[in-house]
């Protein structure tokens, strides 16, 4: 697993304090843990190379190296530089024309379909009138994608028969667009490698055919160390407008979004989440900025409870947590949604502060720990789940027979799990640790 | 079976050698036909080769300023921080071993150790074992899973296997109709379900009909998906274990279909999907843009799996078995 850029920042901090004053030794191996962390966020190495150097120089000319706590102030620096490099960045759509044209182009399996999909649903979410047009002619079945999913939102799409060049099913479709009175034409392409020099002619064709007002490239937020080189290409022969950064609910750190931005200056659009419709977000530069650095986003966080968490059954835990009537039949109900919710150390890395935490509680699970936990209570009675104060020795021989583990197992987990109710019961009343609340100190962390 | 370069079948008529005769787009529009040479790789100009060359021009003493160089063209390439320092950490034990002096020579031990990394871990050989062998093709959207399972599907039936294709991507719009359209072309049978269904019982039924109709082999797409949604990973393992009930010992083959302009989340591709569904091999896909895809090296050393294939292009017969010794000399092309 990597070590995101917060957690070696945090290191850095911590070796630095109490330090009166740091050396300029201290700040190289600094600006070489921020190196390598935005290495491995896929930053492309030239980018990089230039964005120490503007930290170095921002270092050496505050009053870091005299001031307190240098550590925070670098991070401070780093992310101050990361929002200044993607901010301003955010693109508005211009679509006065009516029909204005709006192309997608990109790397073959950088999402552009799905994404036109999510546009047409934004567009008219927006109050206008959407037309998509297909005119990938190169991948089975790529039209019958689009139809399938102009069928699913409810937008007309345009299509010619198979074996019609793209070049004209684009004037055709810039035609209906004109006749059916829409305001905007989402123009799907075949995704094209950027050295493929007759398939980038046909899109310089085409969009001498349809001038577009808007050419968004589509990237994929995992792309690496090419993303510069592609961005560069696509930017060449057409006139890109904008940057859409797709696959963005994945665990990629998104660096090729710093790296482009840096490299062309294009600004970023929209970025994608998910695969249903409604899954393009407006751009954030600091959110964006908090991932690569790693430091946690709480608002995916929140996110990911709601869309894997049984809301009533939550409400329902927490409700007997506040009643302190937290029970372990509650606690093994919160470990499944929990598990439901992928890896733990993910999940815990988007808690601003939990990072070093996150390490610890995947290990926990990848080492059967949480399973062993889930046995153990699996082992008991619904008795004994809810009023643990039952379980003396000879159940506890029995817990321990049946879960497959040994009765110290079954003392820690009741011991910890005494102490989580402790816990409870000084928030109760309070501000309540919901979900997994207690599952740190369960795990003996 | 064993796979070497160079020996893709070109069907029994040997006057028609030009393999467009079946098209990566089945379609009237084919794209127009690049040109590529040696395991299907094409040099590019600006690519990781040439950095190096000019870092360790062939005369002048290696230094320490030229590994530093070396290693920011590896890290350029994708490999990835931590590979490449054991990489050239390696490379350069070898090449004092070896009594080493110029850049060529630093050269030279770098592309060894390279190699020989990738052969160790087995890359390139290919076995199918008993039929029916079963191959389960997995990995995040749009890194072309379905397009190189066509491609294997067109290299198998060219050496005279006999094969289903299990269309188990019952998700994403219209995949079970571009996998139809492989099968009608390639003439292989597709076993498919309605959109939505339970992928699990797309698998399931394709193992059966491999059986009662003797088939070599099951190639079964399934839907992309992200490493993080752990819903999505249960619903992979369950596939898995669906194949694994009906016929022990299969799948034979999953296969982690990897873009090679991925950075280095490739690496957390490969740990989750070799956590949920046991990864066997690497099908390293789009080498034919200006990407080396260094981050399969890193992937294939951490997992200790081999790079199986490489797609080199959108042609039908652009699945190259990959090979340790010409993709080395690929990366240091000039």
């Amino acid at each position: 697993m990597f070590e995101s850029l917060s957690a070696r920042l945090q290191g850095i901090s911590e070796r630095l304090r109490g330090k009166a004053r740091i050396t300029e030794a201290d700040l190289e191996v600094a600006l070489r843990e921020i190196r390598l962390a935005l290495l491995e966020a896929d930053v492309n190495f030239r980018v990089v190379k230039d964005f120490v150097a503007r930290v170095r120089e921002r270092a050496v000319g505050s009053d870091l190296l005299t001031g307190l706590n240098p550590g925070q102030q670098i991070v401070k620096i780093v992310h101050e530089e990361l929002v200044t490099v993607l901010g301003g960045a955010r693109h508005h759509l211009s679509l006065a024309a009516k029909p204005s044209v709006l192309m997608m182009v990109g790397l073959q399996g950088s999402g552009k379909t799905t994404t036109a999909a999510k546009l047409a649903v934004r567009l008219r979410r927006d109050g206008k009138k959407p037309l998509l047009v297909a005119a990938d002619v190169y991948r089975p079945a790529a039209v019958d994608q689009l139809v399938q999913l102009g069928d699913q939102i409810g937008v007309e799409v345009h299509t010619r028969p198979v074996g019609t060049p793209a070049l004209e099913v684009a004037r055709s479709g810039l035609e209906e667009a004109r006749q059916r009175g829409v305001d905007v034409m989402i123009l799907d392409t075949a995704g094209r490698l950027h050295v493929d020099e007759a398939m980038m002619d046909e899109l310089v064709r085409i969009v001498g055919a349809v001038t577009p007002a808007e050419t968004l490239l589509i990237v994929d937020a995992m792309t690496g160390q090419e993303a510069v080189r592609v961005a560069d290409a696509f930017h060449a022969k057409l006139p890109i407008t904008g940057l859409v950064l797709t696959k963005m609910d994945g665990d990629a750190r998104g660096g090729a979004a710093l790296s482009i931005r840096a490299a062309t200056g294009l600004p970023i659009a929209f970025l994608g989440t998910g695969e249903r419709t409604d899954g393009l977000e407006a751009f954030h530069p600091d959110r964006l900025a908090q991932r690569i650095l790693g430091m946690g986003d709480i608002l995916s966080f929140v996110e990911r409870v709601q869309e894997n968490v049984d809301q009533a059954e939550a409400e329902q835990v927490a409700q007997r947590m506040m009643e302190n009537r937290f029970t372990l039949e509650d606690f093994r109900s919160q470990l499944n949604q929990i598990k439901k919710m992928g890896p733990i150390g993910q999940l815990l890395g988007m808690i601003p502060g939990a990072g070093q935490m996150a390490g610890a509680a995947q290990e926990a699970v990848d080492s059967g720990q949480m399973k062993r936990i889930e046995a153990i209570i699996d082992s008991m009675t619904p008795e004994e789940r809810r009023r643990p104060e039952i379980i003396k020795a000879s159940r506890r021989r029995r817990i321990a027979l049946g879960s497959g583990s040994s009765t110290a197992d079954v003392n820690r987990l009741l011991k910890q799990f005494v102490e989580m109710q402790r816990m409870m019961k000084q928030f109760s009343g309070g501000k309540m640790p919901r979900m997994g609340g207690g599952l740190g100190a369960l795990l003996g962390r | 079976m064993f796979w070497r370069r160079r020996d893709v079948p070109t069907g029994p008529d040997e006057v028609d050698v030009q393999p467009t005769a079946v098209k990566a787009e089945p379609t009237a529009v084919p794209r127009p036909r690049r040109e590529r040479s040696g395991m299907g790789l094409r040099a590019h100009s600006s690519g990781l080769g040439a950095r190096l060359r000019s870092i360790m021009g062939a005369g002048s003493p290696a230094t320490a300023a030229t590994w530093d160089d070396v290693e920011e063209a590896l890290i350029g390439a994708d490999v990835g921080t931590t590979t490449t320092l054991e990489l050239v950490d390696a490379a350069r034990a070898r090449f004092r071993a070896d009594g080493g002096r110029s850049g060529e020579d630093a050269r030279r031990a770098l592309t060894t150790e390279i190699r020989d990394r990738l052969v160790r871990v087995g890359s390139g050989r290919f076995e199918l074992g008993d039929a029916p062998s079963v191959i389960l093709l997995v990995g995040v959207n749009g890194t072309g899973k379905t397009t190189s399972l066509a491609k294997l599907a067109y290299r198998l039936t060219a050496e005279g296997h006999t094969l289903a294709l299990a269309a188990a991507d019952t998700f994403r719009a219209a995949a079970v109709e571009q996998l139809r359209i492989w099968g009608e072309q390639l003439s292989v049978p597709v076993i498919a379900q309605r959109a939505g269904a339970d992928p699990g019982a797309v698998a399931f039924d394709a193992v059966v009909a491999a059986q009662a109709r003797n088939l070599d082999v099951v190639l079964v797409d399934t839907a992309g998906r992200l490493q993080n949604k752990q819903q999505l990973m249960d619903e992979l393992a369950k596939i898995r274990r669906v194949i694994e009930r009906r016929l022990p010992g299969q799948p034979r083959h999953v296969l982690l279909v990897l873009d090679a302009t991925t950075g280095q989340n490739g690496l957390m591709q490969a740990e989750a999907f070799s956590r949920e569904v046991g990864v066997t091999g690497i099908i390293l896909t789009k080498l034919d843009g200006t990407a080396k895809g260094g981050v399969a090296l890193a992937v294939a050393e951490r997992l200790g799996v081999p790079i199986l294939f490489a797609g080199v292009g959108e042609e039908i017969d652009a699945l190259a078995p990959f090979d340790p010794e010409a993709f080395v000399e690929w990366l240091f092309a000039e």
